[in-house]
């Protein structure tokens, strides 16, 4: 077995192992209710019995980034999920005909790069109003071009290949083709963007909530703890540091993942 | 399996008959991808096949016969012409809509053992996939097929569960054939399918398709460049040049005694394992011309050394010769001619 596992795919894993942890034991588990508030303890250092400080409510800045795991990854995995199915239908259609339809997707998808993917995040919520919902929509919007750019580039290159032909020959209809014959070969790439994707969606989703257009109040959110932080920056810094870090620390954690597993599952290494 | 030879009254029907098929691939320019020309792939090409034969398509790189293979089982819609295929006694226009009732009757063996099995596949589900997509649905009777198929083809019931990569490029070939051979076609295809292999595995393949050819009644077009190849191989042979089709005979007439000064330079360049055979070898000047901007008149003149002003204009036309009916030719000067063959021994 030559498998090269990389470092990066080894601190990936451990990193997105860790917020898994973190995601699973949330729902059972917090130290303190996300939402309950004492006056009398705003804005404590970190330390005992609250691991990292209290916020301007004094609610347990720990237990609320536990609890902000589930927004994140919630609307990460839905906008990864929906950007994944559109873009890997549309990608295959185009990529597998070809033609206007492939002329015009392709334009589309495009069109869509063009714009920052939070700037046209951003517009998105801006029409339809802010909201978890609108949040996964908007985001899954931005991230089909970039599946649908993957699997019609795979769907070109691997339906020249003989073994497409004999599946034509034999008469496999064409969706089995796309289905049996060619995804299953884009699944490593795939899967490598999705990881990826998951990544970017994360950042999006904290950027969205910073401005305050993305998961709204009292549902705790790392963006949204980042912006209620800023006004304490001076006083509480513990307040915008912690949830800072951890997104670092996820999106890291996505990033290197992804790297790791593209080194991994490259066939010319 | 059981066998399927042919008797002698099923061996002399048409099986195939390709009528003066022709494919051009546009040649699209610029922003509005408007067709400046046309390559020139199959241009004009006819011929037959009988039931139970091997007829050989043989040329150079670029010269249409895998083109023209590919256009006979739809894998490419031909631009003209008519492709017939004699299914039980019915003689059948190859279409759009045909096709479909004939994909049992015709399969295709690939050059490149390497992409034309699913990397992600097993043995199994490659080879029982023509099996369920004409609708058997029985998972023991798939299975048993699937076992009698690798037999057939020289591999075994515990290869089943393996996958591609697992397998040598002879061994791949074999499960290719396999493949093909799962539906009972009558005519396969056989796209140089020794081409990508090590030379001793190519005899093995070679006798494995004459073995099933044999037990099994199949028809092949046999597609191939190697010369030596074709003639163990091959009933009747077919020299493809440009497009089009130079000569036409048995592959004794054919190599014994050549009528086109094409295939004469071919088998000129024909290695002869023994140090004291004196070929003269004939170089043919040049490159091939572009399909795109074929020469006027015969095809060949740029690079013929017997040509002389009439092939600068007129473009021969396929015909037999006087001597014998079977043996076509297109060379203004094929009664003519006397061409060096090949002293074929053994």
């Amino acid at each position: 077995m030559k498998t090269k596992v990389s470092l990066s795919l080894v601190i990936g894993a451990a990193l997105v192992g860790c917020f898994l942890l973190m995601l699973v034991v949330s729902f059972f588990y917090t130290p303190f209710a996300v939402n309950e508030m004492r006056s009398a303890e705003r804005f404590l250092p970190p330390g005992r019995p609250y691991l990292l400080g209290t916020d301007n409510f004094g609610r347990d800045i720990f237990s609320r980034i536990m609890k902000g795991t589930q927004t994140a990854f919630f609307v990460g995995t839905l906008s990864v999920l929906f950007g994944m199915a559109l873009g890997i239908s549309l990608g295959a259609l185009g990529g597998y005909f070809g033609g206007w339809t492939d002329r015009i997707l392709t334009q589309l998808g495009t069109t869509i790069q063009a714009f920052p993917g939070v700037l046209f995040a951003l517009m998105i919520v801006a029409v339809w109003g802010p909201g978890t919902f609108n949040t996964i929509v908007a985001l899954s919007i931005t991230a089909f071009p970039g599946f649908m750019r993957i699997t019609r580039s795979g769907f070109i290159q691997i339906k020249e290949y003989s073994f497409v032909e004999a599946a034509q020959t034999i008469g496999v209809s064409p969706l089995k083709i796309m289905l049996r014959h060619i995804l299953p070969n884009l699944l490593p790439s795939l899967l490598v963007a999705a990881s990826n994707g998951f990544a970017g969606a994360l950042l999006a989703e904290a950027g969205l909530s910073y401005l305050g257009l993305g998961v709204q109040p009292p549902e705790p959110s790392w963006g949204r703890m980042l912006n209620e932080a800023q006004g304490y920056l001076l006083r509480a810094p513990w307040y915008s540091l912690a949830p800072g870090i951890v997104l670092v620390l996820a999106v890291l954690g996505f990033n290197l993942l992804s790297d790791g597993l593209r080194d991994l599952l490259d066939p010319k290494q | 399996m059981a066998s399927k030879a042919l008797n002698m009254q099923e061996r002399n029907q048409v099986l195939l008959e390709v009528k003066d098929l022709y494919k051009l691939f546009p040649i699209q320019r610029g922003v509005l991808r408007s067709t400046v020309g046309h390559v020139r792939a199959v241009d004009g090409v006819s011929f037959q096949v009988k039931n139970g034969e091997t007829l050989g398509l043989v040329g150079e790189s670029g010269c249409g016969k895998t083109t023209t293979g590919r256009c006979i089982i739809r894998l490419e819609p031909p631009t003209k012409g008519e492709i017939i295929f004699n299914k039980d006694g019915q003689p059948v226009r190859i279409d759009q809509r045909t096709i479909k009732s004939l994909r049992r009757d015709m399969q295709i063996i690939f050059q490149d053992p390497f992409s034309s099995l699913n990397p992600r596949m097993t043995v199994e589900r490659i080879i029982a996939e023509p099996l369920i997509t004409h609708g058997m649905k029985n998972k023991t009777a798939i299975k048993d097929r699937v076992v009698a198929l690798l037999e057939a083809v020289g591999l075994s019931a515990e290869h089943l569960r393996r996958f591609p990569h697992e397998f040598s490029g002879g061994q791949r070939q074999r499960i290719g054939i396999a493949r093909a051979l799962a539906l009972n076609p009558k005519l396969v295809i056989c796209d140089e399918p020794v081409s990508a292999l090590d030379v001793s595995v190519q005899a093995q393949v070679i006798n494995l398709l004459q073995d099933l050819q044999e037990q099994f009644g199949l028809t092949y077009l046999f597609i191939a460049h190697d010369l030596s190849v074709v003639y163990h191989i091959c009933n009747r042979v077919a020299v493809m040049y440009l497009g089009r089709i130079v000569e036409i005979t048995e592959v004794d007439e054919l190599y014994a005694n050549p009528k086109h000064p094409y295939t004469e330079a071919l088998f000129s360049a024909i290695p002869i394992p023994d140090p004291d055979y004196q070929l003269e070898q004939i170089i043919l000047e040049g490159d091939v011309p572009s399909p795109s901007d074929p020469p006027p008149g015969c095809n060949f003149h740029p690079r013929c050394r017997y040509a002389e002003a009439i092939c600068r204009q007129e473009q021969p036309v396929l015909a037999p010769v006087k001597s014998n009916k079977d043996h076509q030719v297109a060379c203004h000067f094929a009664e003519q001619l006397v061409l060096r063959g090949l002293n074929v021994r053994g």
